[in-house]
């Protein structure tokens, strides 16, 4: 009988959220599964800096463009995150580092996972509405497989969720 | 009656030295934004300014008052632009890093008020150069040390880069030219623009605590151990010196550029002795091809403004500083600016905003400097090549810039306009 493929466990780690997906796979992957902690660079920092320099008419001297230095500062980041994340988790796992539109890079590395966990990131103080950001909104609507979503910290009350809206107007009785 | 022949070739003389200023500024502009085979830009910009002066469009005595002008200018802002990176020889943007860290505390919104603060003082003492290229870096290590998401806080740094640079002449090339321009001593100046000032950054604060909000909720690790920073005492000194300096020479009528000259003399000495810095790393530092092309674009533009676009433009700068007439002129500012660069914008509006008075003039600088914040990289010119030319850009996500700019640029100059009416009116232009 062929050996069972293990299956594979991405945590989606991000800067402020991320102890929560790496404590979340420590407890809901299986044993033996492949555990991958994915992080994504985003473009849009580097490019407001690449941006700001080039708004500056005639300074010519493109080594001194700071968004070139982010880029670098930004791949150091990115280590120093996966190694932390590593370090949490203790388990074994691999550290996948990509670049790109974030949630559109989370999404495509997800297609035939097993399980994708996510932070909540958005309005943290009550439940609901808009407690994702509108990336991770983007990756929850449109992964290719199952989600976790977890709260990086305790879940706030049930009683916070907002009272419902006004239903319509009862006939006459 | 038929046109005399001497009318005629008068008439054709103007068009054609129309036609060639209006290209060659085209030309300088285009090569600006495109820098063909990394040239610095002044390598056209010079003879450019060269052929209009052979071809007689403009003449000696012209460009003369234009150098005049301009060459203060130019000293002061070179004088600036070495006195910025000594101060990052000295340590001073290292030790911006450790005092945000420790104001933030682990909190992304406290290091959001410490970005604020300081890129908006670093801005107007230092200049936009040195927020955007010697303070973003450290900010976004800032952000990075401390485990936060750098996004609101790199974007606050190239943001106050334009709108904290409206305090003082020396904040930015656009205002050193329109101090000018103005006839405003400089503290005067700094009188009428601190109230435009605090609010357009009030206006930036509180757009970014919405815009950033699940960015800024995602939290932040407090630093490692309570760092204390090593304080750079002497360079602190030294640009309080500099600044008080530039109020007392304005005070005594002596150009401030002088006391800018003083304080980088200072710093280059102290560096030179500590072997910190070379002449050739201060020389590198005024950035001469840029002074070159500043000096060149100012002669090209005072050709193209002197034949035809005084004309053409005149009627669109009010002639009164009314409420209604500061906000067109800031406005028009605004435009031109993000359709090619403030710099250009403020070298074409100038000549028709100084007659009006100072605070025609400062309303150029409102909208030449907040305006830029509206595309992400300065201008739609400036976009549109990067664009093409596809430098950096893959995939950044300009719906993001723009929804960012379209909240932020209105309300801040509206807001700035009114402060500025409101200072003209207490103070007096």
């Amino acid at each position: 009988m062929p050996e069972p493929v293990p299956v594979t466990v991405i945590a989606w780690i991000v800067e402020g959220t991320w102890p929560a997906c790496v404590d979340a796979a420590a407890t809901h992957a299986p044993e033996g599964a492949d555990i991958v902690l994915l992080h994504v660079t985003g473009p849009d920092v580097p490019g407001a800096a690449h941006g700001a320099y080039a708004g500056l008419l005639g300074r010519g001297r493109p080594e001194r463009d700071p968004g070139s230095r982010l880029q670098e500062l930004a791949a150091t980041s990115a280590q120093r995150l996966q190694r932390a994340a590593a370090d949490r988790l203790g388990r074994p796992c691999r550290g996948l580092e990509r670049s790109g539109r974030i949630e559109r890079e989370v999404v495509a590395t997800a297609e035939g996972a097993g399980l994708l966990i996510v932070a909540r990131d958005g309005d943290r103080s009550h439940l609901g509405p808009r407690s994702l950001s509108p990336a991770t909104r983007f990756v929850v609507d449109h992964a290719p497989c199952a989600v976790l979503l977890v709260w990086p910290e305790a879940a706030p009350a049930v009683a916070t969720i907002p009272p419902p809206p006004p239903g319509p107007p009862r006939p006459p009785e | 009656m038929s046109p005399s022949p001497l009318r005629e070739g008068l008439v054709l003389n103007t068009s054609l030295t129309e036609t060639l200023s209006v290209a060659l500024l085209a030309g300088v502009l285009a090569c600006a934004l495109v820098r063909p085979w990394g040239w610095p830009e002044a390598v056209v910009a010079v003879p450019a300014a060269l052929v209009l002066l052979g071809t007689g469009v403009i003449s000696l005595d012209q460009a003369r008052s234009v150098a005049q002008r301009l060459g203060p200018v130019i000293g002061f802002l070179a004088a600036v632009l070495v006195l910025a990176q000594l101060s990052d020889d000295e340590g001073l943007f290292r030790a911006c890093g450790s005092w945000m860290a420790r104001a933030a505390a682990g909190r992304p919104r406290r290091l959001l008020l410490a970005v604020f603060v300081l890129a908006s003082v670093v801005t107007a003492v230092l200049s936009l150069d040195a927020a955007v290229v010697l303070l973003t870096p450290v900010v976004f290590a800032t952000a990075a040390r401390l485990g936060a998401r750098p996004r609101p806080h790199v974007y606050a740094c190239t943001h106050l880069a334009n709108t904290a640079s409206l305090l003082l002449p020396v904040s930015n090339l656009t205002n050193l030219l329109a101090f000018a321009a103005s006839g405003l001593s400089f503290t005067r100046f700094a009188a009428l623009m601190a109230l435009p000032w605090l609010v357009a950054i009030g206006a930036e604060y509180a757009v970014f605590r919405r815009f950033f909000a699940s960015d800024l909720d995602a939290g932040a690790e407090a630093p490692l151990a309570a760092e204390a920073p090593d304080v750079p005492v002497f360079v602190l000194a030294v640009v309080a010196c500099t600044l008080a300096g530039f109020a007392l020479a304005s005070a005594a009528g002596v150009n401030p550029a002088w006391a800018a000259l003083a304080g980088t003399a200072v710093l280059a000495a102290r560096g030179l002795a500590q072997r910190r810095t070379t002449p050739a790393a201060i020389a590198r530092a005024a950035n001469v091809p840029f002074l070159l092309f500043v000096l060149a674009l100012g002669i090209v533009v005072r050709a193209v403004v002197d034949n035809g676009l005084a004309g053409a433009l005149g009627h669109l700068v009010p002639a009164d500083i009314t409420l209604p007439s500061l906000l067109a002129t800031a406005v028009l500012s605004a435009v031109l600016a993000n359709v090619i660069n403030n710099l250009p914008a403020v070298l074409v509006l100038l000549p028709l905003a100084a007659p009006v008075g100072p605070g025609a003039v400062l309303a150029v600088l409102l909208g030449a400097n907040i305006g830029p914040n509206l595309t992400y990289a300065g201008s739609l010119a400036t976009l549109l090549w990067r664009r093409i030319a596809r430098e950096h850009d893959s995939g950044v996500d300009l719906g993001e810039f723009t929804r960012l700019g379209l909240l932020t640029v209105p309300a801040a100059l509206i807001l700035a306009v009114l402060a500025l009416w409101a200072s003209l009116h207490v103070i007096g232009g």
